[in-house]
């Protein structure tokens, strides 16, 4: 094989469209946490008014969108294959991907309103990505030379993308009926309860909550698979209790857990949305912690 | 609802709440029984599993990384040896992982079959009836029909592939049978993953071997650096086959950004299959092995083995072929080891590095600016003295134990030997004679591993997933429709997640009502 032709002018080019999306993003997750305010307003004309701002917002959050594809392709092309091969591409590919999914899923109206969250999840990613985890383009090492890297990794982005809109909608089911939050008057617990009123009622948040947690299983059970079928090609062996391994395996576990709890007497509720912000607490672990300071096979991050 | 002959475990969400447990011995059993098998335990026995798993992403683990565990014996030599007593560094075959999951799968297996069996039998049985009020029911509806209603909705309701019955007053329909059977054949084929990975795991070989160029790996135990057989290994199933690497190829990048790394490792190799096989000529590349009958060969590894020749003053030569030097870094500065025992006048050692592209650092110490042999070098640290191959004790060949030798070339009272380009002489001290780099070779590391279960770990691992595919996103539903004084009711109770059961009532009343009356609207 011959090495292929790095275009560094092109990568540049690249990051360019990542820094324009998060400007853009900045300004979306402004204008979402101000339609939260007016949706919650006490004035009924503020909150008739307050639709129009969100249309406004999904517009802008989608420019971004198209601004951050365009960056994530850039950074593809120039360096010939797949944008999602060391950490700071996985991290600008995957909240891309998170972001359109959302912007997909927005056909079920409920979702709508944690838009400030996947919105200010996916630009604290961009930001800890441009600045911590920036990298310039390499060619791929013969480990990771692979089709599999196509399957393996856009699941894995996918199932995460369908956790974290799961964990938005858990956290809001579980801030509903946190005593403090009902009860105090803290001028905090207040604006909580404000804003609260925007969202769907909790029975509903739960079931979207798990919705999304069950299409995230089965893509991370797919993974799994996959991960375990290359690591065969690989490395030799299908399974070695490798850290990241160990990693999707702890997370599967988890949800596996959630799953159980969602149908066991006492563990459904408050406990089982619990257990879904631990498995979401886990997959942020296994992508930062492991990947930057755990000893293993896949050492892909391209930090030094 | 589902009342006493719930095929689910005491404790499940859709279940009666338990009762208290017999007396007695075989009472108590029955209680212990329950216990295991219930959905809580399974539930505590999965966040105990998650939790187990995490110690050995912390530690180094034997299985995967032996130097990091002796590493971390030499780091932390009060800790370690405890560590160990609890099996900390084989955390995956430990007495405690394993009770954790060998419990969970007796859960498991306690858990299906008698479910299975509930299951056999609905899967024949007619739909419930309703129950006496649909007040419960959280989807439900009431409209005005006519004397065909019934006829109707039975035939509407068959129509969307439900099973129905009816009588006089009411239809009865269930769908989404499939959606048990999909979770039983996830929960069974969990089972036959974990025995295929056992059996697999017993019947299992992994052969590691470097080769150098021109050499030929022949699959038996004497052939192999180090083998690892599993528990039921035998003899018998090492396929008679061999593996010549004919040359080893690698491909570094030469881009300003990207200069060495490595784009492509490729060894091409000639096997042979059985005694008499054809020889054929393949290409090994890091994720693409060789697949033989009964063994799969991996490319794991590679370097460098500059071919020397030792003579001694009067030209005699006391040692001569290639030396296996092991990388060191990304740039392939290199290790290399030799022993001369049969050397005169006396043994000597040589600790010696290999740079493929030699520079100079700002200490004045060499090395490897490049992994490609652009401009490579050798130099050499020579020790006389007893090397200790005559005890009879095994000594490691990439090691040199240089205490109580003498150093007479290196360190800092002497020049190393420096040999700079390919057919050089240079001479030894201390009137060792002279070594000659008569050329460069490459090796590779090879892995052959077998393994006789890993068709089926991946069938039972689809088939799992099939099943959770299934068992989670069809929809389990029953469905009533019965006459009542004024009109039709009709009313929907799904089993676990049901995103559309209010559609369905919904869509049922469209379909049946005649004319949608306010009265009984609601
Ligand atoms: C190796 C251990 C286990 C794993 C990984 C596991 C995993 C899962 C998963 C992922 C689901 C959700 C998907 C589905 O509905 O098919 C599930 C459901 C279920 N599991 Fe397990 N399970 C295990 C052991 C058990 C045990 C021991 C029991 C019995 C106590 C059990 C009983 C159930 C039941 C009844 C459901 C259906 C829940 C519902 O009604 O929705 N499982 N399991």
């Amino acid at each position: 094989m011959k090495p292929v032709l790095l275009d560094v002018n092109l990568a540049s080019v690249s990051l360019i469209f990542v820094y324009a999306a998060m400007a853009v993003y900045t300004i979306s997750f402004l204008m979402f946490v101000f339609h939260i305010a007016q949706a919650t307003s006490d004035k009924k004309s503020v909150r008739d008014s307050s639709s129009r701002l969100q249309r406004a917002s999904f517009f802008v959050l989608g420019f971004g969108a198209l601004l951050h594809g365009t960056g994530v392709t850039l950074r593809g092309i120039s360096a010939h294959r797949v944008p999602w091969a060391n950490m700071y591409e996985f991290s600008i590919s995957g909240s891309f991907l998170i972001v359109l999914i959302f912007l997909t899923a927005l056909a079920v109206k409920e979702i709508r309103v944690i838009a400030a969250f996947v919105n200010g999840f996916a630009l604290l990613v961009l930001g800890t990505a441009t600045t911590t985890f920036y990298v310039q383009i390499k060619t791929l090492m013969p480990a990771l030379q692979s089709y599999w890297l196509v399957i393996h990794v856009t699941v894995a982005v996918l199932a995460t993308a369908f956790f974290n809109i799961a964990a938005a909608l858990a956290v809001a089911y579980l801030l509903r009926d946190w005593p403090w939050v009902t009860s105090s008057k803290s001028p905090i617990a207040v604006l909580i309860r404000r804003l609260l009123k925007a969202f769907p009622d909790s029975a509903k948040l739960e079931r979207l909550s798990y919705r999304f947690n069950v299409v995230g299983f089965i893509l991370w059970s797919f993974t799994l698979i996959a991960g375990a079928i290359w690591a065969e090609r690989a490395w030799h062996r299908y399974w070695g209790w490798d850290t990241k391994e160990v990693w999707t395996f702890i997370i599967w576990t988890i949800f596996a857990g959630y799953l159980h709890a969602n149908a066991t007497r006492g563990w459904s509720g408050r406990r089982s949305a619990w257990l879904s912000l631990v498995g979401f607490a886990a997959i942020l672990f296994n992508f930062t912690i492991v990947n930057l300071f755990f000893k293993g096979l896949h050492v892909y991050s391209g930090l030094k | 609802m589902a009342g006493s002959s719930s095929p689910r475990p005491s404790d499940h969400i859709d279940s009666e709440e338990v009762t208290s447990p017999d007396i007695g011995f075989r009472g108590w059993l029955r209680w212990f029984w329950r216990q295991l098998t219930s959905m809580r335990t399974a539930l505590f026995l999965l966040l105990l599993l998650a939790a187990a798993a995490v110690p050995g992403s912390i530690y180094p683990q034997r299985s995967a990384d032996p130097n990091g565990v002796t590493l971390y014996f030499s780091n932390q030599p009060e800790l370690a040896p405890w560590l160990d007593r609890f099996q900390f560094f084989d955390v995956y075959s430990s007495a405690w992982f394993s009770a954790i999951y060998i419990l969970l799968f007796i859960s498991l297996i306690g858990c299906v079959v008698p479910r299975s069996l509930v299951h056999a039998r609905a899967m024949v049985a007619a739909p419930p009836a309703p129950p006496k009020t649909f007040t419960r029911l959280k989807a439900k509806a009431s409209f005005e029909g006519s004397t065909t209603t019934l006829d109707e909705a039975f035939a509407e309701l068959k129509a969307r592939r439900y099973r129905v019955v009816r009588d006089a007053k009411t239809v009865s329909a269930e769908r989404g049978y499939l959606r048990e059977t999909g979770n039983l054949v996830f929960h069974i084929s969990l089972i036959g993953l974990l025995v295929a990975v056992a059996i697999g795991g017993g019947l299992s070989y992994s052969g590691q071997r470097v080769l150098i160029e021109g050499e030929t790996l022949v699959n038996n135990l004497g052939s192999y650096d180090s083998f690892a057989p599993g528990t039921f290994f035998n003899k018998d199933s090492l396929t008679p086959f061999t593996v010549k690497l004919k040359k080893f190829e690698a491909v570094f990048d030469l881009q300003a950004v990207n200069v060495g790394t490595p784009t492509d490792f490729r060894a091409t190799v000639v096997s042979r299959v059985g005694v008499n096989g054809k020889p054929k000529t393949s290409v090994i590349r890091v994720n693409d092995p060789l697949e033989l009958p009964g063994a799969n060969v991996y490319l794991t590894g590679n370097g460098y083995a500059p071919v020397l020749t030792f003579r001694d003053t009067n030209g005699n030569v006391s040692f001569s072929g290639p030396v296996i030097y092991l990388p060191q870094d990304a740039n392939y500065t290199s290790l290399g080891v030799i022993k001369i025992p049969d050397a005169s006048p006396k043994q000597f050692g040589v600790l010696s590095f290999y740079y493929p592209t030699v520079a100079k650092l700002k200490s004045g110490a060499l090395t490897s600016a490049f992994p490609g042999n652009v401009n490579p070098a050798i130099t050499m640290s020579v020790y006389v003295g007893n090397l200790g191959l005559d005890s009879g004790m095994p000594t490691n060949v990439f090691s040199l134990q240089v205490h109580g030798l003498k150093q007479v070339a290196g360190g800092k009272k002497h020049p190393k030997v420096e040999l700079t380009k390919e057919g050089q002489t240079v001479e030894l001290p201390e009137n060792l004679g002279t070594v000659t780099w008569d050329s460069t070779k490459r090796y590779a590391s090879l892995d052959v591993d077998y393994n006789p279960a890993q068709l089926w770990i991946f069938m039972f691992a689809m088939l799992a997933l099939a099943g959770l595919i299934v068992s989670l996103l069809v929809p389990r539903r029953r469905v009533w429709v019965r006459k009542v004084s004024g009109g039709f009711e009709v009313g929907a109770l799904a089993k676990g997640d049901d995103a559309r059961l209010e559609q369905t009532v919904i869509d049922l009343k469209a379909k049946l009502a005649t004319k949608v009356s306010k009265k009984v609207q609601k």
